[in-house]
């Protein structure tokens, strides 16, 4: 394995990037923005060769390990490493930033805050995700999940539409209760850990292997999934993400749905289950209900939107129920299908928004009875609202379908009258979708929309094009990203205790593992 | 009940099958040629509206061509011997969970990518010019390649998830077809309704390969077919009725009917090729395809009986009282999958027939619903029947083709309708007389509203409107109609001329003589008597009689008939209407209740609403000041446990 220290570029280069652009010139936004573009791709392009050098049939539980003495008083270290789920997101994240910048060229321009500042708080953002994912000290994730927060809340506070300082506000106060929940969690760990080992440690590999007396799992599993479910977000902690995501920028809106709500799926996955294996399968029915109720429940809350962008917003609310899902039935394909899910799903609803967002930009409404037959004067811009809105309900041979069946598969080989609800969110998902088709881009052509929706420029298809493509390539070949996930799942899998159930009948056929 | 339960072993098919060589291994040139043209169509866009059509007809016509090659070789391998499977790549792969992307060609799928790519490619060539006025023709174009594509890829999966793929994207080209004039609000709202209620049929086909996995394991044909019968009852019952509820959706079968009839705002070889040959007898492959798991589950195989003798009636019954042509004709190919599906219910003795008349069917009812384009091509886009009448004097080809199917549809020997329906009739009542009696009903309907279909049309005296002029269509249509309507006439003939159908299929799907409890001959001749009378009834009310151009208000049946046997007021009353209530409450609830209580008691804590500007400085400094508690709440802990 190459020895480049590359979790600790990935997060240097943006944060050195951010502290440039804030010397760039004022009066010259283009310029800002180009550098941060170049930036961006010069991160996508360190975790590209990042995600070359990463080993499949890997012994250890992280790779690219590094790890340096912080606060040595109290064992914080600055730890890095990632397993195969923390590399696809932190590759997700990284292809979508600078997607994001490219789509979002000019959504700024004549805002309240400075185009260098939103290019330095975007990349500043960037730094803190890698870092989420990449941490593998508990300490070091707590100050990156809070770290966070403060771009996120300048971007949408200070770019936002019209009603951005109450998005804002509602945001950080969620974020902040989980937060301070999660902290109460960390300290309580952290005891404990003292006690059992006379070392106090935020070590995750340490913690993980514990065997921490069940009662007290309960608590400090309390503590770090409200902390996640607010994030992700589970009915009913969810209400902030509407706000947020409506009154955010396009490009804010997928940086914050698409991959920042990942970090509470990924900590479900990764820190409560394998922290608290006992306390995760004692909240299982309880999880499992608000996850399958956030399913069906978001869906139908989806469909009565009237705003374009809240629709897909609470899409989201009903998928990040089915991520939850697949987590807690604990079962590999659930797991695997959630992990790949949220890859997926970052895609598509980073499709849908920043689709959304040309449109409503151009009409100058986010209200869906203010289109109608958008597809006669915009087809480009109307097929590929399509394309995105089919990934959104799972159509089979786009990407979000093969992580929607495997959740699907792995809930009712536990739980079948569960998967059965569950697959009913199926329906409820191409009502959103095609109604909203239906009303945004077919029929009869208003004046207003005739006039001033044009189609999609060069720089706008060259934005979509690239996450169109990964949709349909991960629709029909995901099995790179499967084997690079499998791997971490079945850790999981072990840490939790569980094993798959055996089917009805044995099969027979060639050399298969349960 | 079927008697094939328990101790008497049916006479199943087999699902072994060899690795691809040679010509065989062109199978996925099959699909990738039509896939290549959509995607060239689609993604150039305007650059090919020249020419983008020809690709068209050139990728449906290599397709076949591939076909045909393939066909004539497995012809010469042994019946035991014509299964071949080509492995692509792996698709997913999570632990057990092992879904390879594999196509399988064998006898089943081969009659299917036949007719698929056949009928397929002459409504390609009618097309170009049906569509020429069309400013978006290479759209279409692209569109129909996506079809057959996907239908081609729904006959030739290995697997069930495979097959799933190219059952919804069967479904996405008919959303896209029937939306085709997507700027008619009707046509938009007709194509999300299609794709929805296939939805609900396809949380049948999302259960049914759950519980395969659950129950076998696998999802693979071999995996899941091979091992039915070591299943327990409930599991196979189960599966099949998930099967079903996925056949309904795809098949427009009871309760699922209710999209097809709006489906026909498509132009009308969309109707033909989509929603009368192929996709929607996609149901039917799939019972025929599961046969191993139907032909354990005899509850299930019940349902199957059910649900196609209710469809066949109800078709039938709509079929009579629609004014429009296209209406007409959809009911009717409601009513006559039913008979497929109803065929398929009842087991090795009916699965072969079922497949039999797919084929016949496909072939006549793509003549009458390209015929019917031909009338309305010729009418000024004119569907109402009541504006026809004696077409025959100007439109000769057309008539005379159209009436190749109509002869077969009826089952007038010796057209195909006859050998395919009379034989589904004759397994029918060799199950029972029931089904038998259901089947026979539906033969005089089907001959009294097609009679009736073609005497408004075509007999009768002219109720023209005043502009118009109708006239023959072009050669380009009516050459692709006449190949159909040769074939509606001989096709049951010949496929059943030494038996070669049964022969060709019983490998796969499996076979057993149905035996009658009397002579053959009399239900032959009783069938044809009770359709000729029918007939009769149906010339005399509608031919010989003047056809009002306003409908009369018509008695009961004929008012629900009408409106579809009240298919869409029971959707609206038990599902849409409660639906659009239950969301505007939960938006509601969602708005003042889930959230009025996060901003109610933030209100309490900080004073969130209406002092949004003032307390966002606030509100940050307060932020920093909490990371700060937050980590010297973190140090005061380490320091006490330390201590």
């Amino acid at each position: 394995m190459s020895t480049f220290p590359w979790l600790l570029a990935l997060l240097i280069v943006p944060l050195i990037g951010a502290a440039i652009v804030m010397f760039l010139p004022k009066n010259s936004p283009a310029l800002a923005k180009q550098f941060g573009l170049v930036v961006s791709l010069i991160v996508f392009a360190l975790t590209v060769g990042m995600a070359l050098q990463f080993v499949t049939a890997q012994a250890a539980d992280f790779q690219f390990t590094q790890s340096f003495s912080w606060i040595p008083a109290f064992g914080v270290n600055f730890s890095l490493g990632v397993d195969g789920i923390a590399l696809v997101l932190i590759a997700m994240a990284a292809c979508l930033v600078p997607v994001v910048m490219l789509a979002g060229w000019n959504d700024v321009d004549g805002s309240q805050g400075s185009v260098r500042g939103y290019v330095a708080l975007m990349l500043v953002l960037e730094a803190a995700i890698v870092g989420v994912f990449a941490a593998t000290d508990l300490f070091l994730f707590y100050v990156f999940f809070e770290a966070m927060l403060v771009p996120v809340y300048f971007l949408i506070g200070r770019y936002g539409g019209p009603r951005r300082n109450y998005a804002a506000v509602k945001f950080l106060l969620y974020s902040l209760f989980g937060g301070l929940l999660m902290l109460a969690s960390l300290i309580g760990l952290y005891v404990v850990s003292a006690r059992m080992t006379g070392v106090g440690t935020f070590d995750f590999t340490t913690l993980a292997h514990l065997n921490i007396d069940p009662d007290t799992q309960k608590w400090l599993f309390l503590g770090f999934f409200i902390a996640f479910a607010i994030k992700a977000p589970l009915v009913p902690f969810h209400t902030w993400l509407p706000d947020a995501a409506a009154e955010s920028t396009p490009g804010t809106a997928v940086l914050l749905v698409g991959v920042l709500d990942k970090v509470g799926t990924f900590g479900m996955l990764r820190y409560c289950l394998e922290l608290f294996p006992d306390a995760s399968r004692w909240a299982t029915p309880v999880v499992i209900a608000l996850a399958v109720v956030g399913i069906i429940y978001g869906a139908l809350v989806a469909i009565g939107q009237s705003d374009i962008k809240r629709l897909i917003a609470y899409t989201s609310v009903s998928h990040f129920g089915f991520i939850a899902l697949g987590i807690f039935v604990m079962t590999s394909r659930g797991q695997s299908g959630s992990a790949l899910y949220m890859v997926n799903h970052g895609f598509s609803t980073a499709a849908l928004f920043l689709i959304a967002g040309f449109l409503i930009s151009r009409r100058g409404s986010r209200l869906i009875e203010d289109f109608g037959g958008v597809q006669k004067v915009a087809p480009i811009l109307a097929g590929t609202f399509l394309v995105a809105g089919l990934s959104s309900l799972a159509l089979p041979g786009l990407s979000s379908f093969v992580s929607e069946f495997l959740v699907l598969v792995g809930t009712f080989e536990r739980y079948r009258w569960i998967g059965v609800v569950a697959t009913l969110g199926i329906v409820l998902a191409a009502l959103y979708i095609l109604l909203m088709y239906q009303r945004t881009m077919t029929g009869p052509t208003p004046d207003e929309v005739g006039e001033r929706v044009t189609d999609l420029r060069g720089r706008e298809v060259l934005a979509i094009a690239p996450i169109l493509v990964i949709i349909v390539v991960l629709g029909f070949y995901p099995q790179p990203v499967l084997d690079v996930i499998n791997p971490a799942i079945d850790r999981v899998m072990h840490a939790v205790n569980a094993s798959n159930p055996a089917p009805e009948v044995a099969p027979v056929a060639e050399g298969t593992q349960p | 009940m079927s008697p094939f339960s328990g101790a008497l072993a049916p006479a199943a098919g087999e699902i072994s099958a060899a690795a691809a060589t040679g010509t065989f291994t062109q199978m996925w040139l099959l699909i990738a040629l039509p896939l290549l043209g959509a995607a060239i169509l689609l993604l150039l866009g305007r650059r090919t509206n020249a020419w983008g059509h020809w690709v068209g007809v050139l990728m449906s016509l290599g397709s076949f061509a591939i076909a045909v090659s393939i066909f004539l070789k497995m012809m010469q391998e042994s019946g035991g011997n014509r299964a071949f499977t080509q492995h692509l790549f792996q698709w997913i792969s999570v632990g057990s969970f092992q879904v390879p992307f594999d196509l399988r060609i064998d006898q089943l799928s081969m009659v299917f990518v036949l007719l698929i790519t056949g009928v397929g490619t002459l409504i390609h060539i009618y097309s170009v010019s049906y569509m020429s006025h069309d400013r978006e023709r290479r759209r279409f174009f692209g569109y129909l390649n996506l079809f057959v594509a996907a239908m081609l890829l729904l006959v030739l999966a290995d697997n069930y998830l495979v097959l799933y793929v190219g059952w919804e994207g069967v479904g996405l080209a008919s959303y896209l077809l029937i939306g085709f004039w997507f700027y008619k609000e009707t046509a938009a709202v007709a194509a999300k309704k299609a794709f929805v209620v296939n939805r609900v049929g396809d949380v049948g086909l999302s259960v049914a390969v759950m519980l395969m996995f659950v129950t076998f394991g696998s999802v693979t044909f071999e995996g899941v077919l091979a091992s039915a019968p070591k299943a327990s009852q409930t599991s196979l019952t189960l599966i099949g009725l998930a099967l079903l509820l996925a056949a309904c959706g795809k098949s427009a079968q009871f309760p699922l009917q209710s999209w097809l009839l709006d489906a026909m705002e498509g132009p009308t070889p969309v109707s033909a090729l989509i929603h009368a040959a192929t996709m929607v007898t996609a149901g039917v492959y799939l019972i025929a395809r599961s046969n191993a798991i139907f032909n354990a589950a005899p509850t299930a195989q019940t349902a199957v009986i059910i649900i196609g003798a209710i469809t066949l009636i109800m078709g039938a019954i709509i079929g009579c009282a629609k004014d429009d042509i296209k209406k007409a004709l959809a009911g009717s190919t409601m009513s006559q999958i039913g008979y497929m599906v109803l065929a398929a219910g009842l087991g090795p003795i009916g699965y072969v027939f079922a497949i039999f008349h797919l084929l016949t069917h496909g072939f006549f009812k793509a003549t009458m619903f390209l015929g019917a384009g031909s009338v309305m091509h010729g009418m000024n886009d004119q569907v109402n029947m009541r504006r026809f009448g004696a077409l025959r004097t100007v439109m000769v080809v057309t008539t005379v083709t159209f009436f190749a199917g109509y002869l077969a549809i009826l089952g007038i020997p010796p057209f195909a309708g006859f050998y395919s329906k009379d034989k589904i009739i004759e397994s029918a009542f060799a199950h029972s007389t029931l089904v038998g009696l259901v089947t026979l009903v539906g033969a005089a309907i089907t001959a009294f509203y097609m009679t009736r279909l073609v005497a408004m049309t075509f007999l009768g005296k002219a109720r023209w409107p005043d502009d118009a002029h109708p006239h023959e269509s072009p050669a380009m249509m009516m050459i692709p109609v006449s190949i159909l309507a040769v074939l509606s006439t001989v096709s049951g003939f010949l496929l059943l001329h030494n038996n070669w159908i049964v022969n060709w299929l019983e490998p796969v799907v499996g076979f057993e003589e149905p035996v009658l409890g009397f002579n053959v001959n009399i239900l032959q001749y009783g069938t044809l008597a009770i359709v000729l009378i029918s007939a009769a009834l149906g010339y005399v009310l509608y031919a010989r009689r003047p056809v009002p151009q306003v409908a009369p208000v018509g008695s009961l049946l004929t008012q629900a008939a009408r409106a579809d046997l009240y298919g869409d007021a029971v959707n609206e009353a038990v599902f849409m209407r409660p639906g659009q209530y239950l969301t505007r409450f939960l938006v509601w609830f969602d708005n003042k209740v889930v959230d009025g209580a996060v901003n109610g008691s933030a209100a309490l804590l900080g004073g969130l609403s209406g002092r949004a500007r003032r307390t966002q400085n606030g509100f940050a400094r307060s932020y920093a000041l909490t990371m700060l508690g937050g980590a010297a709440l973190v140090i005061v802990a380490l320091v006490l446990v330390r201590l």
